[in-house]
């Protein structure tokens, strides 16, 4: 190597360019993702488009080119709402996999921007509920006591005492909210999806759902007992109480009794 | 220093024996011969989670205030701040999360609750399945079962005390179940409750019971329970010259004593163990009582269970044309829930105490038994234990149908109607399934017998023959397998004399022979001598 390319390439000139490079990827992503999240509050035109494209290659199939439903397949979507669309796409229940009892929870078929363009569409559809706003969800900013009484009275029937799940009837099942993010919560006491009874502004106003969002999230922190065995009560404790504590003492007895003349 | 001690023991023994001329009890008791196995500890786990129960409860009572005033809560619980409450809901949340140790020491002693039911229950298991109720220890049988009944009141009192929605929804169950029985059933229900559901005096009556009364009784009747046992001498597993008027064992002192006394604390550290590890009734999730909310997987602790698979089992409608419900002249008679929740659990426990007598009236036999049954060697018996678990079991199931319906992705609806039918079909064929594994295993027992163990080694003889080497048994292992009672069917005198006259008591001799045949009709017969001493021949 002669001086001059010496010169030119200084040892430390790969790892500045990595560097550079990096910069630049990260950059470029920041840009298009703060561009995704403002599209996520204000859908433009573009966004009906481009959702409608989505639509009519994912969902007409059984809701119809014009999402009005077929009958004894899939309803019609005309006025649900882009809440709804959030919380039956972003929680993986749509496009639904197989028939059954209800459609399951699985992981999102769609990204977050397809989400909202899919959203927009449906919300240009007819006037319904839209997504909820970061603040109206915030945990932090609710009463988790006032959401136990709230949670208790109107939900605790079907999701258990502190969200941990229950079965309905004919296989239909009411999900643990413990993994549900706050918007979905949200979206989901807004449009009553599958089995779910709806809790319009009236039945229980937005702060009353942010206090159950607060009660909610007020169960990540565990239990003070220890294991919480499924929080599903004393089916489970008794249950253990058989095999774990008489088992483990039964199994003593054994090893004591065995010692012997 | 070891003189020294010696000496120090002895003489304040001395001076206590002077005083109270103990040493005779002592010596008595000290020589008390006991038979060894480890299922005679079953009751000890009963006994020790019972005094787990005491130490625990006696250090709950300190914080527990059994009151129904409504107060505002007011501490570390965000979740319930500022909510009404009981002070007695109030001061369970305060002894779990403000005093020291409180939250582990209600864990401990909910924990041993469950585990002082479920010991109790496997002891009687073990009881049955051996057959030690028979006589003399008919009447022991019937204490120990009063015993289970005091311990399912006094889990039951105790689960309530906390009023907290999940125990204040089992009141309401037990408050219209009362009110189910015919005409008397509303008064009582007044009664109970002070007036009309839920009142503001069931706590401080249910902590009396809780606290005082049921486990006055329990203490009682466990005096009496081990007293009868120290009476009748314990029984012992058939074995080498093992028989109904000796008893094969260890002196009490010093083995059993250091076995027993150690064995409390593998019970209580378990017990300690289990309450540190998991959460148990954590009344916080529930919320104060409030009579509208029920959440799902709302149930009683487990051994009520079977009560509410049962009232969940029983159909409103029968066949979907017979009304369960009838009203006659303004009196509400509710069939669908007499059936489940009083009459059924009647009729069960009913057979459970009275189960000595009925084996009493199909065999027919008056002697003291103090040698315990194998299992297998009672098929009939055994068949009707299983018969019962399953019938128990099948109930347990329907009470937990939600969890499992929710657990296993199944319908709860179907869940319900198999259990319907499962509750008659199922207990019919675990009795027959077991009855033939009893067969089964009596018939490979007098193979054993007749003709030996199997050893794997073959041997061809001169002329060709292959043969399998039989090692005979040993005569410790053959008295095990041929030492049970062949009881034949009873045999009863005709309807009418050569006379023509019809003799007194037929009818219940009728009964008896009708069941000796169904308990011993079909039985195998244990090796006799000449047996054996037939198939020695046979292979020599």
């Amino acid at each position: 190597m002669n001086a001059l390319a010496r010169h030119r390439y200084h040892r430390a000139a790969p790892v500045v360019l990595v560097l550079l490079l990096l910069a630049l990827i990260a950059g470029v992503a920041a840009a298009v993702s703060t561009a995704s999240s403002a599209q996520a509050t204000t859908a433009t035109a573009d966004d009906v488009t481009e959702g409608q494209k989505l639509f009519a290659a994912n969902c007409a199939t059984c809701h119809g080119m014009d999402a009005q439903g077929t009958d004894g397949v899939a309803p019609s979507l005309v006025g649900v709402g882009a809440a709804a669309v959030d919380f039956q796409v972003g929680t993986g229940r749509m496009p639904m996999q197989q028939s059954g009892p209800q459609a399951r929870a699985k992981a999102p078929q769609f990204s977050q921007e397809e989400i909202s363009q899919l959203a927009a569409y449906v919300a240009s559809l007819g006037a319904g509920p839209a997504i909820p706003t970061e603040e109206q969800v915030d945990p932090a900013l609710g009463d988790p006591a006032n959401g136990m009484e709230l949670f208790r009275t109107n939900c605790a029937m079907c999701h258990g005492s502190v969200g941990g799940g229950g079965a309905l009837t004919q296989g239909k099942y009411a999900p643990n909210l413990w993994e549900t993010t706050p918007t979905h919560i949200y979206e989901a006491m807004l449009t009553g999806p599958q089995s779910m009874p709806v809790f319009n502004d009236a039945n229980i106003d937005p702060e009353g759902k942010r206090d159950i969002i607060a009660y909610l999230k007020a169960q990540d922190e565990g239990s003070p007992g220890g294991l919480r065995l499924g929080t599903i009560g004393p089916v489970a404790e008794g249950m253990w109480g058989w095999l774990v504590a008489l088992g483990l003492i039964i199994a003593s007895t054994v090893w004591i009794g065995s010692r012997s003349s | 220093m070891g003189a020294r001690v010696n000496a120090a023991a002895s003489g304040t023994a001395n001076w206590v024996d002077e005083r109270t001329s103990i040493g005779g009890f002592v010596k008595f008791f000290a020589r008390k011969l006991f038979p060894d196995h480890w299922s005679f500890m079953l009751g000890e786990i009963a006994l020790y989670s019972f005094i787990v129960l005491l130490l625990s409860g006696v250090f709950l009572t300190a914080f527990f205030v059994p009151s129904m005033t409504i107060v505002t809560y007011d501490g570390p619980l965000a979740t319930m701040q500022g909510v009404e409450m009981s002070e007695a809901f109030a001061s369970t949340l305060h002894m779990s999360f403000e005093v020291p140790g409180g939250l582990l020491m209600r864990q401990i002693h909910h924990w041993s609750a469950l585990l002082f039911t479920a010991a109790i229950v496997t002891h009687m298991a073990r009881v049955f399945f051996t057959g030690a109720f028979r006589k003399p220890r008919e009447l022991n049988w019937l204490v120990g079962f009063t015993l289970m009944i005091l311990s399912l009141a006094a889990g039951f009192s105790g689960y309530s005390l906390p009023d907290d929605v999940l125990s204040g929804n089992g009141l309401r169950i037990i408050e219209g179940v009362t009110r189910s029985i015919p005409i008397v059933g509303e008064y009582i229900s007044y009664w109970i409750f002070g007036g009309e559901f839920p009142g503001e005096i069931l706590i401080p009556r249910l902590f009396t019971m809780h606290i005082l009364l049921v486990p006055g009784l329990i203490l009682v009747l466990i005096a009496l329970h081990l007293f009868l046992v120290f009476l009748h001498k314990h029984t012992q597993y058939p074995g080498g010259g093992r028989k109904h008027t000796n008893v094969v064992g260890l002196p009490l002192f010093p083995v059993y004593t250091a076995k027993a006394g150690g064995f409390f604390f593998v019970v209580f550290g378990i017990v300690a163990l289990v309450a540190a590890l998991f959460t148990i009734n954590p009344v916080w999730n529930y919320g104060p009582y409030d009579p509208s909310p029920v959440s799902a997987g709302t149930q009683p602790d487990w051994y009520i269970l079977f009560v509410d698979g049962a009232l969940r089992l029983m159909p409103g409608w029968l066949f979907d044309v017979i009304p369960m419900e009838w009203e006659f002249w303004g009196y509400t008679l509710s069939l669908n829930l007499l059936i489940p929740a009083l009459i059924m659990p009647g009729l069960f426990f009913g057979f459970v105490a009275l189960y000595p007598w009925i084996e009493a009236w199909a065999t027919g036999d008056r002697g003291e038994k103090h040698v315990l049954d194998r299992p297998r060697n009672a098929p009939v018996r055994t068949g009707i234990g299983v018969a019962l678990i399953t019938f128990y079991v099948v109930l347990v199931m329907e009470g937990s149908n939600d969890i499992i319906a929710n657990l296993f992705h199944l319908s709860l609806n179907d869940l319900t109607y198999f259990f319907r039918i499962g509750i008659f079909v199922l207990p019919v064929i675990a009795f027959w399934i077991t009855r033939r594994i009893c067969f089964g295993l009596q018939r490979k027992d007098r193979e054993l017998v007749l003709h030996g163990k199997e050893t794997g080694r073959i041997v061809r003889h001169e002329h060709g023959e292959y043969v399998e080497v039989h090692e005979p048994l040993t005569d410790q292992e053959r008295w095990l397998l041929v030492s049970y009672d062949d009881i034949a069917p009873l045999e009863i005198e005709d309807e009418y004399n050569d006379r023509g006259v019809r003799r007194k008591g037929y009818r219940w001799d009728r009964f008896k022979k009708w069941l000796s045949h169904l308990y011993f009709e079909k039985r195998i017969s244990p090796v006799t001598p000449e047996e054996l001493e037939a198939a020695q021949h046979e292979h020599h």
